[in-house]
């Protein structure tokens, strides 16, 4: 246990010495919710605007996932400091638990500006018994992005990583209905959404906080996708042992 | 007497086709400093990163504290460096030390640290600003935070001054001196020779030679005589000889002795040139002795 807080304050105080990182994961959702729906009707209306502040909630910890544990992944297995982190006396799981908690750590900062602005701007409202249960559906929803953020950390060079998972989020994001509702989708894309982990995460975390019901084959979906993703980032991770530590 | 601290017993390796260790032994004996000693791309590295468990063999085993080194445990009286150019930037002298001495069930207290590798004063200055003489003694004083019995030194001198080689030198010594075990590898023969007491010459993945200073200074001074003659030179006293038209390259240990016999036998030569082969081509000659030799 004492590794695993070794490993965590350490890779903490690494990301936190950059705050740019931070405040981008952090701001992009906040300012999203400031310009596109605070100005507009829904605002006003307390289940729209709960709807519209969980969304950009999913899409923060969607970004920030991706980014930690896919760029910043790819970052340290390239850098020689790793090699000589393995040549410690710990096994490899404190390190790896450590990049967890630090990625679920500075999701969970991101998140509070999106949260301060939708309680401060719009008529959105959770009771204490919504919020608990919109974290603990928050922590489901993220595992696809955790998984694949990993997948794509231990697979990929952090060149191409980098324009990959850029190249990802926002059709992800926008598709799966993080950014505007999915109700106003054309069917067919209406369809494709359904077949993202963003869909289905979103849908999660607002049946968990505003009780809509979500979209079926879209929490079928994201099961699938943490399968998946899960099993990739085993593969992954062991082929990348099996290269550079065979 | 006591079984050796690190062993590598009939260890191959090799990446895709290219053989960076070929039926490799060696013995690192508690209390020893053991040198290795040869050419870029000779496997020494290789070797390194099995013994500290890195990476595995393809055949033979490798043995650390009488255990696997990829297991955790067997790694906990080993002290190994990082590469200066990996330390994080962002984190400050003392988190890093801080961070590393926690993996250690009794590590050595900070302070004492710093100031055995003139770092004192710098615990608040992050890595990232460092100069490369700062960020080189952070590496190798990493290796001590845990209190080892075996530190193993990958090139650490490279990027020293004077002065910081001279400081690294000393704290090896010391080290030794309180019974410590250490594993240095060196391209350069006066680094090794300042410091060792025993060398290991590797050369194509294989121990070509194995002793103290003095037997592997004489190994490794080797000289080349150059000639033209349309008939071949005696051959006794060569390590190795190169051919091209009528000009012959011929290494050996003893120029005096050769260019002696060549002027008794009468050889008729001319343009004749004598001059200390770089260590590169020392290795060389020994490599192909060990080729012959294994014939």
């Amino acid at each position: 246990m004492t590794l695993l807080a070794a490993h965590y304050r350490f890779q903490v105080l690494e990301q936190a010495r950059i705050p740019i990182a931070l405040v981008s994961s952090a701001a992009f959702p906040a300012l999203s919710l400031l310009f596109f729906v605070v100005p507009f009707d829904f605002a006003s209306s307390p289940d729209a605007a709960t709807t519209a502040v969980v969304q950009l909630i999913v899409f923060a910890v969607m970004i920030s996932f991706l980014f930690t544990f896919g760029v910043g992944v790819a970052d340290d297995r390239e850098k020689s400091w790793d090699p000589y982190l393995r040549t410690l006396p710990a096994p490899a799981w404190p390190r790896i638990a450590g990049r967890v908690l630090t990625g679920a750590t500075f999701a969970l900062l991101s998140i509070i500006p999106v949260v301060i602005v939708g309680a401060l701007f719009t008529e959105a409202t959770a009771s204490p018994v919504q919020l608990l249960l919109g974290m603990l559906a928050l922590v489901v929803a993220g595992l696809p992005f955790l998984f694949g953020g990993l997948a794509i950390g231990y697979s990929l060079p952090v060149k191409v990583a980098l324009p990959v998972t850029n190249l990802i989020f926002f059709p992800i994001s926008f598709a799966g209905g993080l950014l505007i509702p999915p109700t106003l989708f054309p069917s067919w894309l209406q369809t494709f959404s359904a077949l993202l982990p963003s869909r289905g995460a979103r849908d999660l975390v607002v049946l968990a906080v505003v009780g809509t019901p979500p979209d079926v084959v879209a929490i079928v979906v994201l099961a699938g996708w943490i399968a998946v993703t899960g099993a990739l980032t085993v593969w992954a991770y062991r082929r990348d042992e099996g290269r550079r530590f065979r | 007497m006591s079984a050796p601290v690190a062993r590598a017993v009939g260890v191959t390796r090799r990446f895709g086709p290219t053989v960076a260790l070929d039926r490799l032994d060696l013995d690192v004996e508690a209390g020893s400093l053991v040198g290795l000693l040869g050419p870029n791309g000779a496997g020494k590295s290789t070797l390194i990163s099995l013994l500290v468990g890195l990476r595995k063999p393809d055949a033979g085993t490798v043995e650390l504290f009488g255990g696997s080194p990829r297991d955790a445990a067997n790694r906990l009286r080993l002290g190994m460096t990082p590469q200066e150019t990996g330390l994080p930037d962002t984190l400050r002298i003392g988190e890093v030390l801080d961070f590393v001495s926690r993996h250690f069930p009794d590590p050595l207290p900070p302070g004492e640290l710093l100031e055995r590798f003139g770092l004192t004063g710098l615990e608040r200055r992050q890595t990232g600003g460092l100069s490369g003489g700062q960020k080189r003694r952070l590496a190798v004083a990493l290796a001590f935070a845990g209190r080892p019995r075996l530190v193993v030194l990958d090139e650490p001198t490279t990027g020293l001054d004077v002065e910081g080689r001279r400081a690294l030198w000393d704290g090896v010594r010391a080290f030794h001196a309180d019974g410590g075990t250490v594993l240095l590898t060196s391209h350069y023969l006066d680094e090794i020779e300042s410091l060792a007491e025993r060398v290991v010459v590797v050369a194509k993945g294989r121990v070509v030679a194995d002793g103290d200073v003095d037997q592997v200074r004489g190994l490794v001074s080797v000289s080349t005589v150059s000639l033209r003659s349309d008939v071949a030179p005696p051959m006794e006293g060569t390590v190795r000889s190169e051919r091209a038209g009528d000009r012959w390259d011929l290494w050996t240990t003893d120029a005096d002795a050769l260019v002696r016999r060549l002027v008794h036998d009468g050889v008729p030569f001319h343009d004749l040139q004598v001059r200390t082969a770089s260590l590169e081509e020392a290795f060389l000659s020994l490599t192909d002795e060990t080729e012959e030799s294994a014939r």
